[in-house]
């Protein structure tokens, strides 16, 4: 067992868990202000939006506009079956059947 | 006084809880037992035992900071104070997550309140955000995801380390599109007005710049940041307004 390893790994742990439980700590006592809790509500809608695009705009971490970019026109087909259907799985594999189909027979 | 953060009538857990939370879960981990399995190959790779790497994902419990550190150590990053700073700078998203969260889970006991809250992660969060809109939030919900994406990221850990000779790269074979395909899903049906197109909007705009020039995960933090305040910016103006 390499002691160093387990080091950092029990150091990322008690840093993960900071980032986890700080927000719960701090308002336990303080409270939330009012301006808080009316910015929070979009969180969720930002923050999904965040996780989103990148993955389908920069799937190799640099901008792909172009048609070659698989995942970008899965994700317009995804968004599209995940607004008709509302199911996750539907989803997925409409997106993931996109992504074969365009790895396997366009020459791009 | 710890008075007011004792339970008070937390209900029992309702018979379906559990299943619902299951059968919520069952999509997103198609998702993530590739990812699992890829960070298990990719720490055997980078010197780590299948204990230490399976250890780190059942102690840190976070995908993305783990790849982080993982490729930092790999490439012979090893001071212990860049690894964990950069894990909790990869990791800071969580605090917004807690934030939105903290109304409902103070109001549970503490040992219930700490363990879920180990529980956050983005996935995790978007589900039980979806689940609060649509009926209401039950943290036997929260612990259900908790539970079967803490299981499911552990073994799949395991999995990948221990065998790790013989798995071809998981990633490649484009099942990664099942994160971004349930985020769509769960994400749609929030736009039905003018401020929350206008939030993802703006997010997506700081999301793509953000990644294109800000290090690791802060494309996600500032993205949030500035479309919520933009959200309730609007908000408060339409209040004024009115």
């Amino acid at each position: 067992m390499n002691l160093k390893l387990i080091s950092i790994v029990l150091g990322m742990a008690v840093a993960t868990y900071i980032t986890r439980i700080g927000s719960q700590v701090l308002f336990a006592s303080a409270g939330m202000p009012e301006w808080m809790e009316r910015w929070l509500k979009h969180v969720p809608t930002a923050f999904l939006t965040a996780l989103i695009v990148p993955a389908l705009l920069l799937p190799d971490g640099h901008l792909d506009l172009s048609l070659g970019n698989s995942y970008l026109l899965a994700g317009v087909v995804a968004a599209f079956t995940a607004y008709k259907t509302r199911n996750v799985l539907t989803t997925i594999l409409v997106g993931m059947a996109v992504i074969i189909i365009l790895n396997r027979f366009l020459p791009f | 006084m710890i008075h007011n953060n004792l339970p008070v009538g937390l209900p029992k857990p309702q018979p379906d809880v559990w299943k619902e939370a299951v059968k919520d879960c069952l999509p997103i981990t198609t998702g993530i037992i590739p990812f699992g399995l890829t960070c298990g190959i990719m720490g055997r790779s980078a010197g780590f035992s299948t204990f230490e790497i399976t250890f780190m994902s059942m102690i840190v419990f976070a995908g993305a900071s783990q790849f982080m550190a993982i490729a930092m150590i790999g490439s012979g990053i090893t001071s212990w104070w860049t690894v964990v700073f950069t894990t909790f700078m990869v990791n800071l998203r969580h605090l917004l997550m807690g934030a939105y969260l903290s109304p409902y889970l103070l109001k549970l006991s503490r040992p219930l309140q700490y363990l879920l809250a180990f529980g956050i992660v983005d996935e995790s969060y978007a589900l039980t955000v979806s689940r609060i809109e649509r009926k209401g939030y039950d943290p036997y919900y929260q612990l259900g995801i908790f539970i079967v994406l803490y299981i499911v990221w552990n073994l799949s850990t395991f999995l990948g380390a221990y065998f790790y000779n013989v798995i071809p790269n998981p990633l490649e074979w484009g099942i990664d599109f099942a994160l971004p395909a349930t985020f769509l899903v769960l994400l749609i049906p929030r736009l039905g007005n003018r401020t929350s197109v206008i939030v993802c909007l703006v997010s997506a705009l700081c999301a793509v710049l953000g990644a294109l020039y800000l290090p690791g995960k802060w494309y996600i933090i500032l993205a949030a940041t500035a479309a919520a305040i933009a959200g309730g910016l609007m908000e408060g103006g339409t209040k004024h307004e009115s």
